[in-house]
């Protein structure tokens, strides 16, 4: 059976997961890539029962204050993320949910700013099968058509509780349509700026007028809670006329419908959306700078292929993303290392590369926001930033300083596997840097390094040595500029 | 869309130049002395703030008919006269300390200031009003050309941004401005203690110190922590500033604390930025209601800018200081079904500082809805602006900070009228 390197297992894993633990390495490692990348793509193959793991030895901890909630706490929601980010058999999987939520952008703290703390997490993160009520928090939506087809999905999110909160939607009435959600559906999540008018926005406000929330459910046994409803009072039933194509052949225009079968307007919308080839590139584009390389144009080969596939597919992103992982753009030396790792890719894949037995990712949850990224809370509704952007000194403090943290909690474990290379500062460098891989480093930082390892006094190779010296070498390995990337 | 120092990157430019200039302290003798420095204080309102809650044409009975739920009583606001169109105008309610200010002559109110086809956009307008070029939005920021145009070496605290991720209006092809958004953290942690964490912090400024070659995006890491490490000392001093008064909790309250101690302590710095947010009010915008969103929002402005402003009077600073805000879009005249205000158009910059001529700069709109209401736009349901937004900021420019804004702006935008500097 062919066999893939590390080198190349790694790369992949960076982008299609968050890095590569010692058992993944194991496991691809007796596969072809076309194999890695056929299990990447098709996860319902791999048993998801990552979150059974939670609070067991052997893997990372989260830390509980009373009984661990992540239904409807949201410190307690980002510990779960964080933990199946690192645990998962299904990293593509969280990998697709962490690009949704850039890209469908939604803040915790609007959520909970109208219906409380609770509900807020509900909305965002929680898991169906544990909900009274059955609420699919957004995160689960992400995850269940993490690779399902871009339409379902964009109807799904046009009627996520959560959404309808975030961009207004629950008031958008015929009186007054409210235009934040047509808006960013068009900008933000389909064609882009430049390619609709002012006119299109207003018509689009209209055209989900009445898609609003109602509250089944009984408070008694919790299983009230808030859903889309298509109300028919509310909806602007006149034709909506816009400069884009809506239909096949070409028609522009809405017709006017009766109040009863006015929802269609909004299917009508997001079918011609996803349809309309803007969409297709700008997915395309925004697809090479997440997976393939920020540091250079999309190649126009890529997005004309991605895009073709794209629109072929009707929106299979199962489809496009095996095409992505399998384009020889995305192989080409050129894209190894070439984007600034996020927040969240930089905590996981450190943890995954340097150790997480005794560490808590409750303890990444300040650093994350330091660094510029709480899960659940994006800056605003076009998402993080995000490149250049997450690098500033502030930012390289807050990274240097979790390494520091991550590095400290790690002392003992990282002193006991190092302890056969403890015999010469040399072999104990070479071994950390086997063990954590980073882009090209700028000569001479490694001789700095060890230079750190001699510098406060003779080698002995003891363990109090090595404890202290571990520590402090990956503090600075994992802290350095060549790690920022990935 | 967004963009970022991504376009910096791509510029072709080599390398960030770090130059560790000693630091121009300005010592309280050359302060006795009579030696001034001037400080640019950017206040972004984000979100896109809705001009016509803080500043109330409360005599115009289309304000009324057009923001039925929205209106502020006329009886309620803070009325501060009438500007050159005979328009009786009064703040927002909740802003009492601006209006002391405004009383004290000390705050400027620069109404329907924009440009021609304003976007509705957030993300463009953010680039718009950063770079100050509606035809060409993604290059660097207005303010980071001013850092690039000084004379160098530029001081690695010559710009302090108080939010976490570099603002595009900061954005400059070679001055790297530090994010400092709490001096208190602020700081370089090490695994060990004593002799370790020495040779830890030793290295690592070492290894940063280094300027990668031909690798710009290489560069901007260690560009980054360089100006992290070399920032340390002089930002933990102003870490433990202890201000004259207790500034308010909020977000923008603890920035403007760390301006003030930065600007107390000397440091150097001539540039500083600070945001506050949630000014995209859609729905449930609510301005009269104790707690209601808009009313948090103009407490949160009012008590932050009043303690700064005390602040400094009490620090003897005032002088040295002026704060200028922008946000990226207006919002809609006519309120919305979700009794909140969609994008809009032209808006109102405030201008505060020790030595601005405070007072009512344009006009304010009427908002009457006949659609050829000069004032108007979009079939009058938008402010049309009066000021280009970059004649304000070229006042700023030549006036405060003594540039010439005929370069930074790329053209010459300056408008008699406008004598508050």
């Amino acid at each position: 059976m062919a066999r893939t390197p590390d080198r190349q297992i790694e790369h992949l894993l960076r982008r299609a997961g968050f890095g590569a633990r010692p058992d993944e390495l194991d496991l691809y490692g007796q596969m072809s890539v076309d194999e890695i990348v056929d299990s990447l793509v098709e996860f319902q193959s791999q048993t998801d029962d990552v979150d059974g793991k939670i609070g067991k030895p052997g893997y990372v901890g989260t830390t509980t204050r009373g009984v661990f909630s992540p239904n409807s706490n949201i410190t307690d929601a980002r510990q779960r993320w964080l933990f199946r980010m690192v645990h998962s058999d299904r990293p593509l999987q969280e990998k697709m949910a962490l690009f949704w939520h850039d890209h469908f952008a939604t803040g915790y703290t609007k959520i909970a700013g109208a219906l409380g703390a609770t509900e807020g997490t509900r909305y965002m993160a929680a898991k169906p099968s544990e909900d009274a009520g059955g609420v699919r928090g957004q995160l689960h939506l992400f995850r269940d058509m993490a690779l399902g087809n871009f339409r379902d999905l964009l109807t799904a999110i046009a009627k996520d509780a959560a959404m309808l909160v975030w961009l207004d939607g629950r008031t958008n009435f015929k009186a007054k349509p409210q235009e934040n959600f047509a808006r960013e559906i068009m900008e933000l999540f389909t064609m882009g700026v430049g390619n609709y008018t002012e006119q299109d926005v207003y018509a689009g406000a209209r055209v989900f007028t009445g898609w609003n929330l109602q509250r089944p459910g009984s408070a008694a046994d919790g299983s009230q809670h808030y859903e889309f409803f298509y109300s028919a009072a509310q909806h602007d039933t006149d034709a909506k006329t816009f400069n884009f194509a809506i239909y096949p052949d070409g028609g522009r225009t809405i017709p006017a419908r009766s109040a009863a079968a006015g929802m269609q307007d909004g299917v009508d919308l997001i079918a011609a959306l996803v349809a309309n080839p803007n969409t297709a590139r700008y997915l395309a584009k925004k697809l090479f700078r997440f997976f393939v390389s920020e540091f250079r144009d999309p190649d126009e080969s890529f997005v004309n292929r991605i895009a073709g596939v794209f629109l072929n597919t009707k929106g299979d992103m199962r489809r496009v993303m095996r095409e992505v992982f399998l384009s020889s753009e995305f192989w080409e030396p050129r894209s190894y290392w070439a984007r600034y790792s996020w927040p969240v890719e930089y905590v996981v894949r450190s943890l995954k590369d340097i150790g997480w037995t005794g560490f808590s990712v409750d303890a990444a949850l300040t650093p994350l926001s330091n660094m510029g990224q709480t899960l659940f809370d994006p800056p605003d509704v076009s998402g993080w930033p995000g490149g250049p952007n997450w690098i500033s000194s502030a930012t390289m403090l807050a990274r240097m300083n979790y390494a520091s943290t991550l590095a400290g909690n790690q002392r003992f474990n990282l002193a006991t596997a190092s302890k056969s290379s403890g015999t010469t500062p040399r072999a104990f460098l070479s071994y950390f840097m086997d063990q954590i891989a980073t882009s090209q480093l700028e000569s001479g930082v490694s001789a700095e390094w060890m230079t750190y390892l001699t510098m406060t006094g003779n080698w002995t190779g003891t363990d109090a040595q090595l404890q202290a010296k571990a520590a402090g070498l990956v503090h600075l390995i994992a802290g350095s500029p060549e790690y920022q990337f990935q | 869309m967004k963009v970022t120092r991504r376009q910096f990157v791509k510029g072709g430019v080599a390398a960030f130049t770090v130059t560790f200039a000693a630091p121009e302290f300005l010592s309280d003798l050359a302060r006795a002395q009579g030696a001034r420095s001037r400080n640019l204080v950017i206040l972004n309102l984000s979100g896109g703030n809705d001009a016509l809650s803080m500043l109330i044409p409360y005599n115009d009975p289309f304000y009324y008919s057009r923001r039925p739920t929205l209106a502020v009583p006329a009886g309620q606001v803070l009325q501060i006269g009438s500007d050159a169109s005979n328009i009786a105008l009064g703040l927002h309610p909740r802003l009492t300390g601006l209006k002391q200010i405004f009383d004290q002559g000390r705050l400027a109110l620069v109404q329907r200031t924009g440009y021609e086809n304003q976007t509705r956009s957030h993300f463009l307008g953010t680039d718009i009003w950063s770079t100050a070029d509606p035809n060409n939005s993604q290059g660097f920021g207005w303010v980071g050309r001013y850092l690039d145009s000084l004379p160098s070496p530029v001081d690695a605290l010559v710009g302090w941004n108080a939010t976490g991720a570099l603002p595009h209006i900061l954005l400059a092809a070679h001055t790297a401005v530090p994010s400092i958004p709490n001096p208190a953290t602020y700081a370089f942690a090490s695994p060990n203690g004593g002799a370790e964490a020495t040779a830890e912090r030793s290295i690592a400024t070492r290894i940063s110190s280094h300027v990668p070659v031909n690798q710009p995006e290489l560069a901007l890491v260690y560009e980054s922590a360089a100006a992290a490490m070399a920032t340390l000392g002089r930002v933990a001093s102003v870490a433990t500033y202890t201000p004259s008064l207790t500034y308010p909790n909020s977000g923008l309250g603890q920035a403007l604390r760390a301006v003030a101690g930065a600007m107390v302590r000397g440091i150097g710095t001539k540039v500083f930025y600070v945001t506050t947010g949630g000014f995209d009010t859609h729905s449930a915008q609510n301005t009269i209601a104790a707690n209601g969103a808009y009313v948090n929002l103009m407490a949160t402005l009012n008590d932050a800018l009043l303690a700064f402003y005390n602040d400094l009077r009490n620090q003897g600073l005032l002088e040295d200081t002026l704060v200028l805000s922008f946000s990226e879009v207006g919002r809609r005249i006519s309120e919305n079904g979700s009794q909140g205000t969609d994008h809009g158009a032209a808006s109102t910059m405030l201008v505060m500082g020790g030595r601005v001529s405070g007072g009512l700069y344009g006009t304010a709109p009427n908002l009457n809805m006949d659609p050829q209401n000069p004032t108007l736009e979009n079939n009058a349901g938008d402010v049309h602006y009066e000021t280009d937004f970059r004649a304000v900021y070229a006042s700023v420019i030549d006036g405060w900070l003594g540039a010439d804004s005929v370069k930074l702006l790329n053209g010459n935008f300056r408008k008699a009228s406008l004598t508050f500097v």
